[in-house]
């Protein structure tokens, strides 16, 4: 599902990505894993499109609508409640049914009774859980987290976990992490930087 | 259809945006008749026409600067232009979203500072009035362009003034134009080839100036 041949990216001198290969099998859960600034946000962006590689060919056989991306920021608008939120990403992204998909989503990221809230007044955990909703919410089959355990607290944590083992196999997944013994259960291979 | 309903969506979120947030209209309703008031008594006692719309049409440009400068800070913060670029929805469509609501706070901020005028100064022509109006469109569509590329950089408050006054300046000779002479529809044409112009630029290039 994702072919990478020679992946290279530079930031003016600096150079994050060097010469990498990259082959995710569809279905597969591969976990990258390095340092800080080794470039496994780089990575993700690349492969989501968001930016383009300076050496090498990408090919990701997945368009944007299978596409759920979920980065250091939580890409929701500060003065816009959960709901309102979720609403602007189920139209664009042409969701069926949308308020029960909100609605379960809400409820299962333990959302549902601060939904009239404006995001900007979440604490990071809730932000992240946000996040995790709208990555989630047009159901995609290709998922690229970056730290997605991220502010979590052990709750939400949990959640995740059972989140993805749910959807294992089903979609296939590229996640950064700094903790990859958390997901070596569901890894089916892992890329270190 | 669909086109037109992400359109819809989009502006309508930055409508929302305005109504919490209240940041942008209010300073541009300020800001265009502390402007008008300032050159109220800058211009000396029966200074001509000619020179009194001039004013008006620099407070114009200086209002829809300030506006635009803003339009990209809510996508900005917390890199909600990545969720955007990323859905499925046509890329321009996030344009046009913008262009509308930016035309709306700057026709709003309008709204009160062409009647002040009429108060400060004199009573406004129909050709000033047409002009103005062919000219938000022009000032929203190569403004939101601009401020989308001026968002993507480190110094994009210097950045985007001088992107966007040079490419104004066209609109401040038709809009002049318009007001003071005797062929009004030449000025007007001019202002409409303009909108035309760089409204299919923009269109078409925003998809370029959102990813890399």
């Amino acid at each position: 599902m994702i072919r990478g041949r020679g992946l290279e990216r530079r930031f003016g001198a600096k150079r994050v990505l060097r010469g990498l290969d990259l082959d995710v099998a569809r279905g597969a859960f591969v976990v990258v894993t390095g340092a800080n600034g080794s470039g496994k946000t780089t990575l993700l962006r690349l492969v989501a499109g968001l930016a383009a590689p300076t050496a090498g060919e990408l090919a990701v056989d997945a368009d944007r609508a299978e596409l759920g991306y979920l980065g250091h920021e939580p890409l929701v608008y500060r003065e816009l409640t959960a709901l309102e939120n979720l609403a602007l990403y189920a139209r664009l992204y042409r969701v069926p049914e949308s308020r029960e998909r909100i609605g379960m989503l809400l409820e299962r990221f333990g959302l549902w009774d601060v939904r009239n809230e404006r995001s900007g007044t979440y604490s990071r955990g809730m932000l992240q859980r946000l996040a995790l909703c709208r990555a989630l919410l047009h159901d995609p089959t290709l998922l690229l987290l970056d730290e997605p355990f991220s502010g979590l607290d052990a709750e939400g944590a949990e959640l995740l976990d059972r989140e993805l083992l749910e959807r294992r196999g089903h979609a296939t997944f590229l996640v950064a992490t700094h903790d990859p013994v958390r997901l070596s259960p569901l890894a089916t291979g892992a890329v270190p930087l | 259809m669909t086109y037109a309903r992400d359109v819809v969506a989009l502006a309508r979120k930055d409508l929302l945006l305005e109504l919490r947030a209240r940041e942008t209209l209010p300073a541009m309703v300020l800001f265009v008749l502390a402007t008008l008031v300032a050159f109220r008594f800058a211009l000396p006692a029966g200074g001509s026409e000619r020179a009194s719309i001039g004013l008006l049409w620099v407070a114009i440009l200086f209002t829809a600067l300030l506006g635009l400068t803003r339009a990209f800070v809510p996508e900005r913060e917390q890199r909600v232009l990545d969720g955007l670029v990323l859905s499925p929805v046509d890329r321009s469509a996030i344009w046009v979203g913008k262009v509308t609501a930016t035309l709306a706070f700057l026709v709003a901020a309008e709204l009160v500072a062409l009647p002040a005028y009429a108060l400060f100064f004199e009573r406004l022509s129909w050709e000033t009035v047409a002009a103005v109006a062919l000219a938000d469109v022009g000032i929203c569509t190569v403004g939101a362009l601009l401020a989308a590329m001026a968002a993507a950089g480190r110094a994009r408050e210097l950045l985007f003034p001088l992107l966007f006054l040079p490419l104004a300046l066209p609109i401040l000779v038709g809009g002049v134009g318009a007001a003071v002479t005797d062929t009004p529809a030449r000025y007007l044409g001019f202002l409409g080839l303009y909108d035309a112009v760089f409204a299919i630029l923009a269109w078409a290039s925003f998809e370029y100036v959102v990813t890399e």
